[in-house]
């Protein structure tokens, strides 16, 4: 996960999430909870690269599939 | 499964081990597509075991939770007898699980629980004291992990610390599947009634209160987002799930540790393995083993095989956390693995809502019990502590331990 050729860009479906809380558990970082209904907050779309893994891992356990992370080819905005 | 191929193996089957799920699960891994069972009442049902099929399944809402569904697989008489009762909204499929679960999502983010966590300690240090007053032996399920989740749960709700004895009865009862169905029944009806009168109490005034039910009562009751019956049914949920299932799995994670020193002595190390060790305990465990059972609401094929509109399925949370693609040596109780990614809360929607906060007093319970009494060890021959077995839940009827 350490290359440079690429980055991730995070995106989360707010209606699909079901507030398990495994992406805060996994990079606090880059995820949160809103506070009125614990659904998912987005804290960072373009996450450092030292968070790629827990991020994909975010992504991979997240039970409703509300996490996409995709490669974008250049730099972050 | 059978040599015969016009036989089809029983659902449920026994362990041949107690803390580890049937062999069979493994034969059926090994085999591609699913394998079909034969349920108590002669039914038929697809069983998968292997970790991704599992995941497929419980991450598909094609296929629905919700038992009165034509189909839906049944796990015996007694378990239809409440399920009948309750129609919780974990057995409800989108949208109306969605709006349900989200009135309720809030209360076990992990920041809230998080903040829990000083609470947690002090209560559990308060057991410990107590218990190691007494002297030894003691029973760790009823003198320190029954009343630790119980006081947790219920001073979430705000149920008085009296009938803490009479909810933990009426919940070990519920949870018994191979007995006549009129004594499931009649627990889930004595806990109903009592969260009926307690939320009809609570309604008077709400207003100012603290804890879980008055806030439903203020912010989906009164607006008509929520009957008065399904807040009964919700607080009847929270505090099953939130006592039962949670001490089961502290009690089994002592067994665990007790039984594998080497894991022990690794923890005592490093506490920094704390947290692994925990998902680990929940892998290895997986206590709520005979989930989970779906209807498809079409035809949906899954690992190659078709499953027709209306049939019932079992996706076995058991089976693919102990599924060697997903979990090397699975049979390993092993604190070092990697095994954040075991689906012990179940997967998809319905998956276990309040996860955090079993994770919180989980970790309060293996960062402090061994620290504290660091000579603890079984007051009996190990392999007269017996699991649980049939129950809804594994756990341990009792841990006597002595130090």
């Amino acid at each position: 996960m350490s290359n440079n050729n690429y980055i991730l860009r995070v995106t989360v479906d707010e209606n699909l999430c079901v507030g398990a809380g495994l992406c805060v558990l996994s990079s606090s970082d880059v995820f949160d909870q809103r506070d009125e209904d614990g659904v998912v907050k987005l804290l960072q779309e373009y996450p450092d690269q030292a968070s790629y893994e827990k991020v994909l891992g975010a992504a991979r356990k997240c039970p409703s599939k509300a996490i996409k992370v995709e490669q974008v080819n250049g730099d972050a905005p | 499964m059978s040599a015969c191929p016009f036989s089809k193996a029983s659902f449920p089957m026994p362990r041949q081990c107690p803390f580890l799920p049937p062999q069979e699960y493994q034969q059926f891994q090994q085999q591609p597509g699913a394998a079909q069972v034969r349920m108590w009442d002669g039914s038929s049902a697809w069983l998968f075991t292997r970790y991704d099929d599992v995941r497929a399944v419980l991450g598909d809402n094609r296929f629905s939770g919700n038992p009165s569904i034509p189909g839906f697989p049944s796990l015996s008489a007694a378990r239809n007898a409440v399920l009948d009762l309750e129609p919780a909204f974990i057995r409800m499929d989108p949208p109306d699980h969605g709006r349900h679960r989200r009135m309720l999502t809030k209360e076990f983010m992990i920041k809230r629980v998080g903040a829990m966590r000083p609470r947690i300690e002090s209560i559990f240090n308060r057991l410990l004291d107590e218990m190691l007053h007494k002297g030894p032996p003691a029973n760790l399920v009823e003198d320190l992990f029954l009343p630790l989740t119980s006081e947790v749960i219920a001073g979430l709700l705000d149920v008085p610390n009296k009938d803490h004895g009479f909810f933990q009865e009426q919940s070990r009862l519920k949870v018994l599947l191979d007995v006549d169905p009129s004594i499931p029944k009649a627990a889930s009806e004595r806990i109903l009634n009592y969260l009926d009168a307690l939320v009809t109490e609570r309604a008077k005034a709400p207003e100012g209160k603290e804890d879980l039910i008055s806030r439903l009562i203020i912010e989906q009751v009164r607006p008509g987002h929520l009957s008065h019956r399904e807040l009964v049914i919700m607080a009847e949920l929270l505090l099953m799930a939130g006592h039962e299932t949670t001490a089961n799995q502290m009690a089994l994670g002592v067994h665990s540790f007790l039984s594998n020193q080497d894991q022990l002595a690794l923890l005592r190390n490093d506490p920094s393995l704390l947290r692994n060790a925990v998902e680990e305990m929940l892998r290895y465990h997986t206590i709520v083993h005979y989930n989970a059972f779906r209807v498809a609401l079409e035809d949906v094929e899954v690992a190659g095989q078709l499953i027709r509109k209306g049939e019932g399925v079992i996706a076995l949370i058991a089976g693919a956390n102990h599924d060697p693609e997903a979990f090397e040596q699975p049979q390993k109780f092993d604190i070092t693995r990697k095994a954040d990614h075991h689906v012990a809360f179940s997967y998809g929607i319905h998956q276990c809502l309040g996860q955090p906060l079993a994770r919180v007093e989980l970790q309060v319970v293996f960062a402090t019990l061994f620290e504290r009494i660091p000579t603890l060890r079984f007051a009996v021959p190990q392999e007269q502590i017996e699991g649980k077995g049939d129950h809804f839940v594994q756990g341990l009827e009792t841990l006597p331990v002595t130090w």
